[in-house]
């Protein structure tokens, strides 16, 4: 089966700014996938130029099969973009905007139910008849996405949709986003909440400075932090001294509290518990840190810019 | 290939035509729907400028010009204010959408669709044509009811109206794609369309201007609107209307070539 994304040495440059430099991913059907880096490592750029919007330099961009340049006109039906830039017609209401949206993909009113269920789902339907120009920004970012939705593409891409959004409108925003993709739509989202990449996932590359500097399965990425853990001990008493042995292994202690950094290989957390026991140590409370998503990305993307 | 297999191919194919038409007409649609929804601003306020020109001009220089044999200055002055009012309107139309999409940058909403570059630039231009059009006639009707008003061929007149506001479609397509800012739209307008319009003999025959003038109106596109437009009324004009006519169409096959060729590359839209 052809990928949903196919991306082959694509390079872009802005005059003298290298955007990208030579990038190859490929996105299966179906994935969740994240495309995540610092600002100006090429997020957008990738996105615009799979949407049409930026024309690449060279390589190879293709949607389900349909090269984003020779085959457009089904590259851009299979794909659906909410854009990064809170973007809206203000002559328009909602709903004739999401009506307009599905009418330039080809649709007419066979799609208007579509619409109306769009609206229900991500909290439109009572701003249906509202223009544009009064809605908040959150309301405006909903608009975003359901025009993205319009042609039921297979394959939807959010460029920070979560940006500037509160809570609950993300969580709700979210609920929809795995609604879509439990029905079989491709996922490619660009996020700066890291927590957000690493609940959602399947599958994370990592772009920096126009180059993918990782790209793995997010418990792949995870694993590369994995080799390290935090072990906090909580002691009954204030420690006077601590045994030689654990020295090296000691991040911080603040009081009561001892916080050691292990290698999986050469540590263990049995070794440093007997080893407090054995120097008169008694435990109130212990908990271990796994490294999480942001730890592994900062690693990375620093790794890089020493680089 | 089976019969069925054939059948089926055709179907799809009807089905992918039926898609296109469908997102041009919208988007046709939606830029009809622009300009129709400000009516007052877009339709009704150029016909009453033109309404003025008419009263003023025509009544201070009534007594003292006349152009043609046996025609009213009033009556002379109709179709070049006429004429006029499509120019302006048509050229405002596109160029104004273009910019407005580009700066507010929903013009990614249609960027983002099937669409091809011919169908944007059809769909920018129809509308832009059928906002001339509706301007020319609005003020055609006015007129009417102050002056009467020869007709010597509907054909000639419609057809340089039709030609006419393509042209300056055209003209504001390329201008809406070029220009970053409206102060640049607006020097366009100042100072290309205005005087081109000026020095084209809406107000007067250009039999009446000095020798240099006279010659180098011949260079201006826009006389031969207006000069055409004008015979389709009166039957007499200042050059021979089939020559007014070839160079219409030339001056709308060039600007449509430039217009599609600057849409297909992306220019100043597509990054
Ligand atoms: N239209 C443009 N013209 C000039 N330079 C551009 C343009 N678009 C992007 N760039 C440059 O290309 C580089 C990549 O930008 P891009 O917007 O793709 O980054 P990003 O990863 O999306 O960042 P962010 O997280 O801030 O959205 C940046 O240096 C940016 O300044
Ligand atoms: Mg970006």
């Amino acid at each position: 089966m052809t990928a949903a994304v196919t991306i082959r040495g694509v390079h872009k440059r802005y005059g003298q700014v290298r955007a990208l430099r030579g990038v190859d991913l490929d996105i299966a059907r179906g994935e969740f996938f994240g495309l995540l880096g610092p600002n100006g490592a090429g997020k957008s750029t990738l996105i615009n130029i799979l949407a049409g919007l930026a024309r690449l330099d060279s390589g190879q961009v293709a949607v389900l099969g349909f090269d984003v340049i020779r085959d457009y006109r089904q590259a851009r039906r299979a794909l659906g973009i909410v854009p990064q830039e809170l973007v809206y017609d203000p002559f328009f209401s909602v709903r004739e905007v999401l009506n307009l949206q599905a009418g330039y993909f080809g649709l007419g009113r066979e799609s208007r139910g579509w619409v109306e269920e769009l609206m229900q789902a991500l909290g439109l339907a009572d701003k249906a008849n509202a223009n544009l120009r009064g809605l908040s920004g959150g309301m405006k970012r909903r608009v975003l996405v359901a025009q993205a939705l319009v042609h039921r593409p297979p394959v939807v891409v959010l460029d920070e949709p979560t940006a500037g959004v509160d809570v609950e409108l993300r969580q709700q925003l979210w609920r929809f986003i795995r609604r879509l993709h439990g029905d079989g739509h491709t996922i490619v989202l660009t996020t700066h909440y890291l927590e957000e990449a690493e609940s959602l996932c399947e599958r994370i590359a990592i772009l920096d400075q126009g180059q993918i500097i990782a790209l793995d399965s997010k418990a792949g990425l995870l694993a590369r932090g994995m080799d390290r853990q935090a072990l906090t001990v909580h002691t009954v008493d204030p420690l006077d001294h601590l045994p030689p042995a654990l020295e090296p292994l000691l991040k911080h202690r603040r009081g009561n509290e001892l916080v050691f950094q292990l290698h999986r290989q050469t540590d263990s957390i049995a070794g440093v518990l007997d080893a407090l026991r054995d120097a008169g140590v008694t435990i109130a409370d212990l908990h271990t840190e796994k490294p999480d998503l942001e730890d592994v990305f900062l690693e990375l993307t620093r790794k890089e810019q020493r680089a | 290939m089976s019969v069925r297999g054939f059948a089926d191919r055709n179907k799809a194919r009807a089905a992918r035509q039926g898609w296109r038409l469908r997102g041009f007409a919208t988007l046709l649609h939606k830029e009809l729907l622009r300009f129709g929804k400000v009516a007052l601003q877009t339709l009704l306020a150029p016909v009453l400028t033109a309404l003025l020109y008419l009263l003023v001009f025509g009544h201070v220089l009534e007594a003292h010009v006349q152009v043609f044999p046996g025609v009213r200055y009033t009556a002379f002055l109709i179709p070049g204010l006429m004429m006029m009012s499509v120019l302006q309107n048509a050229f405002a139309n596109s160029s104004s959408s273009l910019i407005q999409s580009k700066i507010t940058g929903n013009l990614v909403f249609v960027l983002l669709t099937p669409l091809s570059s011919a169908e944007l630039y059809l769909a920018f231009v129809l509308a832009a044509v059928l906002r001339g059009v509706a301007v020319g006639l609005g003020v055609y009707g006015v007129a009417l009811v102050f002056v009467p008003l020869p007709l010597h061929s509907s054909m000639t007149v419609l057809g340089f109206l039709v030609l006419s506001s393509a042209v300056l479609a055209s003209l504001g397509v390329i201008a809406g794609l070029w220009a970053d800012k409206f102060d640049q739209l607006a020097g366009f307008q100042n100072f290309i369309i205005m005087p081109l319009t000026f020095l084209s003999g809406v107000f007067y025959s250009i039999h009446s201007l000095p020798a240099f003038w006279l010659a180098a109106s011949h260079f201006n596109p826009f006389f031969y609107m207006i000069d055409g437009f004008r015979y389709g009324f009166f039957g007499v004009s200042d050059v021979n209307p089939w020559l007014s006519l070839g160079v219409v169409l030339a001056t709308l096959i060039v600007l449509a070539g430039l217009s599609l060729e600057l849409l297909r590359r992306g220019y100043k839209i597509r990054s």
